[in-house]
């Protein structure tokens, strides 16, 4: 293959791929999830999340550790709610350690895991298959 | 009286390896038995596992470049003393990051669980490495073969991914939760990408050298293969995000492009296994070996991996342990088998050291061990996670009781494990010993003498 062909192919995938980021960083999510949903005790609760490395156990859509539940959606899910997650973090269980978080703490994580739970459903129960592979699901207003 | 700064990468990479299996280990058993090894909490082992594993596949990925470059190519490297500092920077990050971790010290994002300010030591050892590198390779003429293409982009393209990694630290990024997500998992997706480009390329070096053809590293198929592999590394990432309410077109373009790189590869294998001379074979029985190894876990690993892509089949397995055993058909299968395979040639060659009889069969039972193992490895967590995704979507259990249905798998994938450490540490304990003897006591000199006398 001659080197102009090669360059060619090469610096038009880069090029490519510039324009691909951009459009990923500028694009916005399916169910129009603006930033406006994290207050400022929810964004202090997504950093207090990553300073304890909870995605060491917990998946946020699937994405994270197995050891523990997944927490997209634990705020909404029947049975459960704020309460039911704000006894697990505040005193931990056999699995889950007592990370001792004040009760300003407790409230930021809470305040958090509620503006993931508004942003969609994992894991995704209810969905329809295409023809071609994909699936079609309802996105949460 | 320098040592030669490939071999101290390899030796950095072995010990590493060893770390990262038994971290690895003593986080399968705290998985499945609560309250075992209490002192060090899965939360902290699980990324001392990680870490320990990514940085196996790239010092060992680094070491062979830098001893490829200045023995095959007769290239004396750009600057010697940046390799060092290279070298010395990533020693003295890793030490750091495994202080913090076990001080529980966290950044929390998947991959670097580190703090934040310990990227920024990681982003210099590997503009160095960038900079040595091209500043050595331009002085090469010739049609460049396509592992120096590939080494040269997975560099490139780890500098970029992993400070896009860090785009979190900006407001805007940080505060709209799913744009987050998406650019966490664009990088990481590119990034392992990137350090496959590392990989693949040391397995096609090493191919060449095994067969003694300087023409299938040039050949258009090696040229497309490459291609394909980079619009993998840069548009395949999304099957992380089919759930993830992102923009529809992210997920269909991921779905379009998705997995055609391993099969090519596994193409360019199979051509270069077939031409292949049995007297060459027996020169490099070790070497050899280990890649045919990795041939096998290719086509394992691309049938699971084609599966998982459609998005129909992910919506049952994604967040559950198939997409483990993939990481780790991948990791283990694939990345270590090639690593291995370039270590054990490096080291042969390098030191002049021969293993005895004895030693051979050692390494060729940890051979056995660890494949086997690995097989019933991703066996039983493909298992647990079919139980899983259908337990989910069709029972809609709550975790508490899939985990009971599940344990006994885990169980066994634990013990899989245990196999996979014993195997490997069979493989490494003598090449990790005569690397330590040769470091200690032997010049670059004769590093240079050995190789002319094998080529």
């Amino acid at each position: 293959m001659p080197l102009h062909i090669k360059r060619f192919i090469f610096w038009g995938l880069v090029m490519l791929f510039l324009l691909d980021s951009a459009a990923v960083y500028l694009s916005d999510s399916q169910g129009k999830v603006s930033s406006t949903l994290l207050t400022q005790s929810a964004r202090d609760g997504k950093l207090l999340f990553q300073e304890h490395n909870c995605t060491a156990c917990h998946q946020l859509y699937g994405l994270g550790g197995y050891m523990g539940p997944d927490l997209t959606n634990v705020i909404s899910q029947p049975g459960k709610g704020e309460s039911y997650a704000g006894s697990f973090i505040k005193y931990g269980t056999a699995r889950m350690p007592d990370f001792h978080l004040t009760d300003t703490e407790v409230d930021a994580l809470l305040a958090y895991l509620k503006s993931v739970d508004k942003t969609g459903n994992s894991p995704i129960r209810d969905f329809d298959i295409q023809y071609d592979g994909t699936i079609r699901t309802a996105s949460k207003e | 009286m320098k040592k030669e700064i490939g071999l101290v990468f390899i030796f950095l990479a072995l010990i590493a390896l060893v770390l990262g299996l038994f971290w690895g280990c003593a986080g399968a058993f705290q998985f499945v038995f609560p309250g075992f090894f209490d002192a060090v909490p899965f939360y902290k082992t699980r990324p001392l596992h990680v870490s320990f594993v990514i940085s196996w596949i790239v010092l060992s990925a680094i070491g062979g470049i830098y001893y490829y470059l200045n023995t095959h190519f007769r290239i004396p490297l750009f600057s010697r003393r940046m390799a060092v500092v290279h070298a010395w920077i990533f020693g003295i990050s890793a030490a750091l990051i495994c202080a913090c971790y076990l001080y529980g010290k966290f950044g929390g994002r998947e991959y670097w669980e580190f703090p934040a300010v310990l990227a920024i030591p990681v982003f210099i050892s590997w503009f160095l490495f960038g900079f040595n590198y091209f500043k050595t390779i331009a002085k090469k003429t010739g049609t460049w073969p396509v592992y120096l293409w590939m080494w040269g982009t997975g560099i490139c393209f780890f500098l970029f991914t992993f400070s896009e990694s860090y785009l979190w630290l900006f407001p805007y990024f940080r505060n709209n939760i799913v744009r987050d997500l998406t650019v966490q998992w664009k990088a990481a997706g590119a990034l392992v990408g990137s350090w496959n480009m590392l990989v693949y390329g040391t397995a096609l070096f090493v191919m060449e050298k095994i067969k003694g053809d300087k023409q299938m590293a040039r050949s258009k198929l090696a040229f497309l293969m490459f291609f394909l592999g980079l619009a993998n590394l840069m548009f395949g990432w999304a099957h992380h995000l089919y759930i993830v309410p992102t923009a529809p077109w992210i997920r269909y373009l991921s779905y379009a492009i998705s997995m055609s790189e391993l099969l090519i590869f596994a193409k360019l294998i199979w051509n270069w296994r077939k031409g292949l001379g049995s007297i060459r074979r027996g020169f490099y029985f070790l070497p050899y070996r280990f890649l045919i190894a990795s041939d096998v876990w290719i086509f394992l690993n691309l049938t699971l991996a084609l599966f998982i892509s459609i998005p129909a089949v992910n919506v049952f397995t994604h967040g559950t342990h198939i997409t483990v055993a993939h990481a780790m058909g991948s990791a283990i299968g694939i990345n270590t088998m090639i690593l291995l395979s370039s270590a054990l040639l490096i080291i042969g060659e390098a030191t002049g050291y021969s293993f005895s009889e004895r030693q051979k069969k050692t390494i060729n039972a940890g051979f056995w061990i660890t494949n086997i193992s690995l097989f019933f490895f991703c066996l039983f967590l493909i298992l647990a996670g079919i139980e899983k995704g259908r337990l989910v979507i069709e029972n809609k259990l709550s975790f508490q009781d899939i985990m009971l249905h599940i344990n006994p798998w885990l169980i066994s994938f634990a013990f899989a494990g245990l196999g996979l450490f014993t195997g490997l540490l069979l493989v490494t304990f003598h090449p990790l010993l005569a690397v330590a003897h040769y470091l200690r006591k032997k010049p670059a000199t004769v590093i240079l003498e050995n190789s002319i006398a094998n080529s």
